[in-house]
């Protein structure tokens, strides 16, 4: 039986139990699975190579998963170029190859709309003044978007009268910021980075600032950031320090992480007040065993396979990531959300993942 | 300026269109009416007629049309 995103959006994002949960995604995922192998000659050839009937599957825990490398390596899309009204690329670094996304119409539609689901369960529904920590120029390519374009565009629906707070030298605009804040004050402000860009360009310059007597006072606002912690860990700067030394320099003390790709777009897992990534309804992460695939125990550490019930126009519902995380419960969360929530623990080895990418690759 | 004057200015300015076009356009069916102008769109409506539109009401925002509807219905603005 079918299952239509649009029913899928008019439920609460973090209500259903595992039972619950797993029956609709799992409709969903294998109807998205069928309609990828009729769309997607690409697809369609990977998923024979596993030798896997999508018919006969029941769950989505059976149905194959991609590598998220794949897409550098091929163009995976699901409808005629025609549809496509945007193209995501991954962040990398110049000289690696970078993914490829294609988005139509729907799919876009369906990535905003679940994404205003989730944050705004975290935030409220209301607008707020918005402090992007970051340069304007990341959205200059409009029919190119980055990761970091995307996420960005993604989150201005929460925002209204938006500043950057960077200029394209990647220089804190101290005036710009310091007016922002005066105009707004009293409001709750929202603000938006990747974690890495909060930490040396917005903390590293505004505490240089603040010697010079200069006050920004952030007690009432909210941060969301994302892009993973990997640069940071390289600075020996965790999570904690991250959170105190924000809170230490301008009273911001509301601070969610996300984890998050682009290859996924929309669904994004929240970190709740507990510390948690949190899974909604419209997604899911199960954690496998490098050696065999299997699904880890509880506790146990492995690698990351997402499902998103959003994409349409490229097969990328079920993919197995390059990061090591741990389940960490599910349904029984302190904060109250149902589904699973779980830790992110960084990337793979190259070493590692290129043994298992090489050990998919053969397959097709 | 009427209602309508200002909304039809606020398109012909942000999406650089003529007049003449607006009636029956979508959201993605030109250039400039991509993700990133649809955001500056919504930005320059809440400029010009003075309101806060909801995330949702950004979200169904699809054509030149449904813009007015939801104007109307949701903000008071008569056309």
């Amino acid at each position: 039986m079918e299952q239509n995103y649009e029913a899928m959006l008019e439920l609460e994002p973090y209500s259903l139990e595992k039972e619950k949960k797993q029956e609709l995604l799992s409709r969903r995922l294998i109807s998205l699975s069928e309609q990828h192998y009729e769309t997607c000659e690409t697809y369609k050839r990977i998923v024979d190579a596993f030798g896997i009937e999508i018919g006969k599957t029941e769950s989505y825990y059976e149905l194959p998963f991609l590598p998220v490398r794949l897409f550098k390596e091929m163009e995976l899309r699901s409808v005629p170029k025609e549809e496509v009204v945007k193209t995501m690329t991954s962040s990398g670094t110049s000289g690696q190859r970078v993914s490829r996304i294609y988005v139509d119409r729907k799919t876009a539609g369906y990535q905003q709309k679940t994404l205003v689901k989730l944050v705004s369960s975290f935030t409220g529904s209301a607008r707020m003044p918005m402090l992007i920590i970051d340069c304007p120029s990341v959205i200059k390519n409009r029919a190119m978007f980055s990761a970091r374009g995307a996420g960005i565009l993604g989150f201005s629906i929460f925002g209204r009268d938006k500043l950057y707070a960077l200029n394209d030298e990647m220089q804190l605009d101290v005036e710009g910021v310091s007016a922002f804040l005066e105009r707004h004050k009293g409001e709750q402000i929202f603000l938006f980075g990747f974690t890495f860009m909060i930490w040396q360009h917005f903390y590293k310059e505004f505490k240089k600032f603040r010697q010079k007597g200069i006050v920004w006072d952030l007690s009432n606002g909210i941060l969301i950031h994302g892009g993973g912690w990997k640069k940071l860990k390289g600075e020996a700067i965790s999570c904690q320090e991250f959170r105190g030394s924000l809170q230490e320099a301008c009273g911001l003390h509301k601070i969610y992480d996300y984890y998050g790709m682009v290859e996924q777009t929309g669904c994004i897992y929240m970190q709740c007040e507990y510390g948690h990534f949190h899974a909604s309804i419209f997604s899911d992460v199960i954690v496998r065993r490098p050696e065999d695939f299997s699904v880890c125990r509880m506790g146990e550490k492995g690698i990351l396979q997402v499902v998103s019930a959003i994409p349409e126009s490229y097969p990328g519902h079920s993919l197995l990531t390059e990061d090591e995380g741990v389940l960490l419960g599910e349904d029984d969360c302190p904060c109250g959300r149902k589904g699973k929530y779980f830790s992110v623990h960084g990337r793979l080895k190259n070493a590692e993942i290129r043994g298992c990418s090489d050990t998919y690759g053969a397959k097709f | 300026m009427t209602n309508l004057e200002k909304y039809n200015k606020v398109f012909m300015e942000t999406l650089e269109i003529e007049e003449s076009k607006l009636e029956g356009l979508e959201y993605q069916a030109i250039p400039l009416w991509d993700s990133v102008g649809h955001m500056s769109l919504i930005a320059a409506l809440e400029d010009k007629f003075d309101l806060m539109m909801d995330t949702e009401d950004i979200i169904d925002f699809s054509s030149f049309e449904k813009g007015k509807e939801i104007l109307s219905a949701n903000y008071g603005v008569e056309f």
